[in-house]
């Protein structure tokens, strides 16, 4: 414990390399002096520590000591970041030296609903340099909501010569420019995935630049990548993978160009279909290939998905599938209940389903009564409009929870919704761990009754006792809090949107919710007293979101004063440049090692509007100017001096 | 859904009057979802800005109260149009919804509807088509198609005038009786059926494919024994 004292601290210096030899550090051979004891106990601890995969067991080894930390820091090689502003790469690359796998994620996740400016930030950039220089023998890249431009995928390419999986969800910035360097240059790649990625089509034959010889690919995933694909090429391509188990088409990938692929893939256990039409309005010439044998051809399918420009009679070719099938996702097919039917009705082993609300309740039924073993369903909207007189409700809700029992994950998106239907549910799926429900209409109450939802939602932190995640809608009181601060002990993660009434609504949840890491909160009354009431949380929490909430300026730089450890992040409105308003947009805080970063987005001022400009803010109580690391000029945006705290 | 009263759509007019528009130059200034409203803008690349000043003035909860309101005005002549749009909400992504524009824009190119496709067969051709039914407004249409299309195959009268003749009952049996080409359907009760008994969208709406039959063989399906032939199949 104490003889460590005199080495570097926590604060991330380097830490020499030569603890963990065993040879002197002084002479030559010769001279060979036995390790002493605490070096001793160093190796033994690293090769212990090993063993040890889980981050959270990791983490709290390296709060042992500091003779652990050093261990722990040298044997970690897989990192999470889950907000790439709570450190900075530098510090990362100081403390981890043998990282051969990192995930990174970038911006909150109410930025997917055009919430955040598109420059707003969480730019790979900055990472990768650090990475390019300490994590040569990377091997595994995994970014969510992240900005990544081509050159980046460039200088990874290049930097790290064994990469073997690059995943990108949710990301954006580059084209199809980036992937033709992929393929051509990270000559092991096993792993390419990229998932809801907005990705610009630079018209490049990207999927030509992979190495003419047999490659180890095992997954190739491209459906988000909206840009025609050289069939032929990809063909070639797919004939020469043998390990190829996951494959992702693009909607550009017709159904008998699909038929094509699988033929020369039996082996694949993971399939998204691309459009599953024809694409041509008349087959030239052409016979109809035998789908349903191609399918049949398939025996380790285990997981389906695309269909994203369906014909829904072609949906008959994959009964001989629908056996095995673990996971299907029609969430891009407009089918109704009848066309889902007699395919559902073969999925007994299904324990994941994605559909669109065109299956109806109806469809939902034919779901609850097939699929006993389904854990996670979710129904999107085809049309995402408020008023609409959805297809599906309480009664699809309700079937589902009584056929379905083993469910753990529900996202569910309807027009009209019950308590009862979700009090039913909180009771016949006990192992309900995330709990997300989208009634669309704002403020919309049990349509039966008319009362609020809160007593639904209610239930489910009651009786939900594993639940970790909750997104909540409908009408709403202070009640709902209430009950959530009261029963979610284990809620980790909160979604809401146009509920409650006082500043009590946020209190209840920041008082009551011990192991509460991630709070995005929108259009609802919480000011800044409830923002006081979590200052005793902010630290452990990945981040607090709150936009068009009743927060003020000065309420934010109270937050900001009180915890240094914080950056606090304000988008405002001002009517004039030099604004005075206490108008809080949106506030985004989190905790960070390394203070305000420097990246924030340049002020946007459009001309052809009346005036309106944004400003944003970072506050880092306690620092001088000087130390906040920016200027005016060279970011364009305003920071505000604050007073140093005395305790700083 | 909450009525609406008289104040409310006196209070809905007045703030479309004096709200400015920047919208897409062609545009209904209605466009997927992310509109703005009451001066919160969203950062979608397509801007569609609203700009409504009367309403920046006022409180965040009058805005609250104010969205409320607007939302209730469902009239059915504006059935799906962007009323009271928040940024952001429903918190579906954004390129789920564009995709889903896509695929409902594909279909009524199509002609109203989802494509339609029903595979066609004639005896003795070597090969089936396939076509989009709602690319055709009348038998009269589809005929044309067909026999443009099985034209090489067929000596005898496939072209429209000879369907229609087929029509036509009094020339029924002579044609019927020749090795002429007939044009039958299998609906969905899997019965095969005479095109032409039902009206056009009733037989668009039930035609799972399309076999021309010679004619000797199609005897059985002629429209006076049509009784007959359900009760057979």
């Amino acid at each position: 414990m104490s003889e460590d004292e005199e080495l570097p601290d926590l604060g991330g210096g380097a830490t020499p390399n030569s603890n963990s030899t065993v040879v002197s550090i002084g002479g030559g051979d010769q001279n060979y002096v036995s390790p002493g004891p605490d070096q001793v106990l160093e190796n033994v601890l690293e090769n212990v520590l090993c063993f040890l995969t889980s981050r959270r067991d990791r983490n709290a080894a390296s709060l042992v000591c500091k003779s652990w930390y050093r261990a722990e820091a040298l044997t970690r090689s897989e990192l999470f970041i889950g907000n790439c502003y709570s450190v900075s790469p530098r510090r990362v690359t100081n403390r981890f030296r043998l990282i051969k796998a990192i995930a990174i994620k970038g911006k909150p996740r109410f930025s997917d609903f055009s919430l955040l400016p598109p420059d707003w930030g969480a730019h790979f950039a900055p990472w990768l340099r650090a990475m390019a220089i300490s994590y040569r023998a990377l091997e595994k890249l995994y970014l969510k909501r992240m900005c990544v431009r081509d050159e980046d995928l460039a200088i990874a390419a290049h930097s790290f010569p064994i990469l073997k999986e690059l995943v990108l969800v949710c990301c954006e910035g580059f084209g199809t420019d980036g992937l033709a360097i992929v393929a051509r240059e990270c000559r092991q790649i096993r792993v390419l995935e990229l998932m809801d990625s907005v990705i610009r089509d630079n018209e490049v034959d990207w999927i030509s630049c992979f190495p003419e010889d047999v490659t180890c690919l095992e997954s190739l995933i491209f459906d988000c990548v909206e840009a025609p694909i050289n069939f032929e090429v990809l063909e070639r391509l797919v004939a020469r993978s043998p390990s190829l188990k996951k494959l992702m088409l693009n909607s550009y990938i017709s159904i008998t160009q699909l038929y094509r692929l699988m033929i020369r893939a039996p082996q694949l256990t993971h399939l998204g279909t691309g459009s599953f039409s024809p694409l041509e309005i008349v087959a030239q010439g052409e016979h109809e290939p035998d789908y349903f044998s191609a399918f049949a051809a398939c025996k380790s399918l285990i997981c389906l998905s695309g269909f994203k420009e369906i014909i829904p009679e072609y949906l008959s070719a994959i009964y001989p599938v629908c056996g095995n099938l673990t996971s299907l996702n029609l969430s891009y097919a407009n089918i109704s209940a009848e066309q889902l039917k007699p395919v559902i009705r073969q999925c007994h082993k299904l324990q994941t389903f994605w559909a669109l609300d065109s299956v109806s309740d109806e469809g939902l039924q034919a779901v609850s009564a097939a699929c006993k073993d389904l854990r996670e369903l979710r129904v999107f909207p085809v049309e995402a409009l408020e008023d609409a007189e959805g297809p599906v409700s309480e009664v699809g809700l309700l079937a589902i929870s009584e056929g379905c029992r083993k469910l753990q994950s529900i996202l569910y998106f309807c027009h009209r919704m019950t308590n009862a239907a979700v009090v039913a549910m909180s009771k016949n799926c006990p192992d309900l761990v995330v709990f997300r429900l989208c009634i669309m209409g704002r403020h919309m109450p049990d349509h039966v009754t008319g009362e609020p939802m809160d007593e639904g939602f209610g239930a489910i932190v009651k009786n939900c006792k594993k639940l970790t995640r909750l997104a909540v809608s409908g009408l709403l009181t202070d009640r709902v809090f209430n009950y959530i601060g009261q029963y979610g002990k284990l809620l980790r993660t909160l979604s809401v949107a146009f509920a409650g009434n006082t500043d009590l609504g946020l209190k209840y949840l920041l008082e009551g919710c011990p192991k509460l890491q991630k709070l995005e909160i929108r259009d609802s009354p919480f000011g800044d007293s409830a923002l006081f009431a979590g200052l005793h949380h902010y630290y452990n929490m990945r981040f607090l979101w709150l936009s068009a909430c009743k927060v003020t300026r000065q309420g934010c730089k109270e937050v900001a004063r009180q915890l240094p450890g914080l950056v606090v992040e304000v988008i405002a409105w001002n009517e004039e440049e030099n604004g005075t308003s206490e108008d809080v947009d949106t506030l985004y805080l989190y905790r960070s090692l390394d203070g305000p970063r420097a990246d924030a987005p340049r002020l946007m001022v459009r001309p052809s509007l009346i005036m309106l400009g944004k400003a944003l803010f970072n506050y880092r109580a306690g620092f001088p100017l000087a130390a906040l690391k920016i200027s005016p000029s060279s970011c364009g945006f305003h920071a505000l001096a604050v007073e140093p705290s005395p305790a700083a | 859904m909450a009525m609406i009263s008289k104040e409310h759509k006196k209070e809905k007019l007045e703030f479309e009057e004096t709200e400015l528009r920047l919208g897409l130059p062609g545009g209904g200034g209605i466009v997927n979802g992310d509109l703005v409203k009451n001066g919160k803008r969203g950062y979608t690349e397509t801007v569609d800005l609203k700009l409504n000043l009367a309403l920046k003035e006022t409180g965040k909860g009058e805005n609250l109260q104010k969205e409320k309101n607007l939302i209730s005005c469902s009239n059915d002549s504006v059935k799906h149009t962007h009323k009271a749009q928040v940024v952001g909400w429903p918190p579906v992504r954004s390129f789920r919804k564009s995709l889903m524009a896509v695929q409902k824009s594909n279909s009524e190119e199509g002609g109203g509807g989802a494509a339609s496709f029903v595979k066609v067969s004639m005896d003795g051709a070597p090969y089936l088509r396939k076509v989009d039914l709602n690319m055709y407004k009348s038998y009269q249409d589809l005929y044309g198609a067909l026999g443009k299309m099985f034209s090489s195959f067929t000596m005898g009268k496939c072209d429209s005038q000879g369907m229609m003749d087929f029509m036509n009952e009094r020339k029924l049996m002579d044609v019927l009786n020749g090795s002429d080409f007939v044009p039958t359907y299998e609906d969905k009760d899997g019965d095969w059926m005479l095109v032409g008994d039902v009206p056009w969208g009733m037989f668009v709406g039930s035609c799972n494919r399309l076999c021309i039959m010679k004619g000797t063989e199609a005897i059985g399906l002629a429209p006076r024994a049509m009784e007959k032939c359900k009760n057979r199949s």
